[in-house]
């Protein structure tokens, strides 16, 4: 079942000489991991304005084509309807964070939708645990780290558990490992509530291994979309300036000098290892 | 050249992010400092141009010690990037932005307009010439707050995670011009978590943990060295990682390079055929 339908989008910033969507059609089936990546300024983050609306209702400017999203056209909804279904967390987390301290940051979808006391401090301790900053809770979300903010912007879009979440760069602050753990969260929420997960980012070599639909954009159009080992075998990404995984580009180049290893094209440190253990293990 | 000798910094709150630190930047290095979020890297790098001076400790720079001069004259020889390119956009378009620090140096202004032009170019920045940076994407943002560095040739670098929002190709152009940058006898810092990134480079790699120096050494050793990583919450490169997995097959374990990589396999496959 679609979760979303774009169909012929091209959409325009106010002020702007050029589409920054450029007739962009996309299929999201409920709980897809979709990664969408592709060169910076190609779109991705115009994209993710759309899911919950931003795009056109905040950003105002010009848009043509259909956005549904959970089965609700978007241009008769407003973004606070949308806020139930879709959770977007921001490239930049100072452009989220508002309140106080980090749990009203977290609580303050909840209380919007009403929700009780009781539960609403159930699932803000539940979501700041799983961001891992349930110390900082009474912190203010401008004093600690970009990092820590990320999480914050993170912990605040789980609490609403939505059914799309939306994530546009959400750990470019974060060191490595806290970035790993963020994405296990994420990718354990995907697959055992069955939340559909939008994901954009550069970094292949550390998100490509959760996608089961991988989706590459340049110049506001998706240029390849598919099953992202396929695509990976594609040496026209690469000429987009897509950063293929070193497992995988070890991989072609043992192929590419005749050692093939497996006809399955590894998409993960993990993958290539256990192949080459099998072939050369004596 | 960059001298800390037992350099300690706390915060107005009290919290002590630097706990004796002691490092000479020579001319021409190119280090990479990681570590954790939180570790102190940041205030580690703000001390270079007097941002920040040390609450006991000294911190000389060319010799002159930065609690004895000001910013502004530190400034002329260090160019810094900073984390959030927000933090340090102002103008109204990219082209006043590069130009901002030039003009302030009181070059000519054909040498302002010849070295906007290429630092345009060199970030393909050029169809923005006119546009608000605000209008930008975060990784062209990042860009601009680069090139405005990058435009007036600075002896010494200093760039706050540069690859965040950068694809693949901008990541490459950027280590070959740090490649550049080396072969001038220029001096590069960098902060960074991406550890690919690194793993190109191959920097002199300095790892921060709680406001202290915990390695300081070659890429190479640093980044295959699953402990020290783990302890500072940094994931092996993926080729480490692979030659990790690896080790039941008595390959050596020290390898971040995709090439030697292939080698060391290629060469054990025909051994083993």
């Amino acid at each position: 079942m679609s979760i979303i339908e774009i169909s012929d989008l091209v959409y325009t910033y106010p002020g702007a000489s050029k589409p920054s969507i450029d007739g962009l059609s996309l299929n999201i089936e409920k709980g897809d991991f979709v990664l969408i990546t592709g060169p910076s300024g190609c779109g991705k983050t115009s994209l993710c304005r759309t899911f919950n609306g931003l795009i056109p209702h905040f950003y105002s400017g010009e848009l043509k084509g259909q956005i549904i999203v959970a089965g609700q056209n978007i241009s008769g909804k407003k973004t606070f309807d949308l806020a139930k279904h879709v959770g977007l967390v921001f490239q930049n987390p100072e452009n989220q964070l508002f309140a106080l301290s980090v749990e009203k940051d977290v609580a303050f979808g909840l209380e919007n939708l009403g929700m009780s006391r009781d539960e609403m401090r159930k699932r803000v301790d539940w979501a700041l645990n799983l961001a891992g900053i349930y110390d900082l809770r009474e912190r203010s979300p401008h004093e600690v780290s970009g990092g820590q903010q990320q999480r914050v912007a993170i912990a605040s879009v789980l609490a609403m558990q939505p059914e799309i979440i939306v994530l546009d760069e959400p750990t470019s602050f974060l060191d490595p490992l806290s970035a790993e753990r963020i994405f296990e969260v994420i990718y354990k929420l995907n697959q055992e509530q069955g939340i559909t997960v939008v994901l954009v980012e550069h970094r292949l070599d550390l998100t490509v291994k959760y996608a089961n639909h991988l989706v590459v954009m340049d110049k506001g159009k998706i240029c390849f979309e598919g099953n992202p080992r396929d695509l990976l075998c594609n040496e026209e990404i690469s000429r987009i300036g897509v950063g293929i995984p070193k497992a995988t580009l070890l991989y072609k180049k043992l192929k590419a000098a005749g050692f093939d290893i497996n006809k399955q094209i590894p998409l993960s440190s993990d993958e290539i290892a256990d192949q080459l253990l099998k072939v050369l293990r004596p | 050249m960059i001298t800390l000798k037992d350099v300690h910094f706390s915060y107005a709150n009290n919290i002590e992010a630097l706990k004796g630190i002691s490092l000479t930047i020579n001319d021409g290095d190119f280090i990479a400092i990681m570590g954790q979020n939180g570790a102190g890297k940041t205030t580690f790098i703000k001390h270079f141009n007097g941002l920040l001076k040390p609450s006991s400790g000294t911190v000389h720079v060319n010799g002159v010690e930065t609690t004895k001069t000001s910013v502004a004259m530190l400034a002329r020889n260090i160019g810094f990037v900073f984390q959030n390119p927000d933090n340090q956009l102002f103008s109204e378009t990219v082209e006043d932005e590069i130009a901002f620090a030039l003009k302030n140096f009181g070059f000519d202004k054909e040498t302002i307009e010849k070295r906007v032009t290429w630092a345009l170019d060199f970030l393909s920045l050029t169809q923005y010439r006119k546009t608000s940076p605000f209008l930008l994407s975060g990784g062209e943002r990042k860009r601009v707050a680069l090139a405005s560095v990058l435009a007036w040739d600075p002896e010494t670098l200093v760039l706050d995670e540069p690859t965040i929002g950068q694809d693949h190709e901008q990541k490459e152009k950027l280590r070959q011009f740090i490649m550049q940058l080396q072969a001038k006898k220029k001096t590069v810092v960098m902060v960074t978590h991406d550890v690919e990134f690194v793993s190109e480079c191959n920097p002199r790699v300095i790892l921060i943990r709680d406001g202290k120096i915990v390695a300081d050494g070659i890429a190479k050793d640093i980044l295959t060295n699953s402990k020290l990583l783990k302890e500072s919450s940094i994931v092996l490169p993926q080729i480490a990682q692979i030659f990790t997995k690896l080790s039941p097959l008595g390959l050596p374990a020290d390898i971040i390079d995709l090439d030697e990589a292939e080698t060391v396999i290629l060469s054990k496959a025909k051994k083993e055929a």
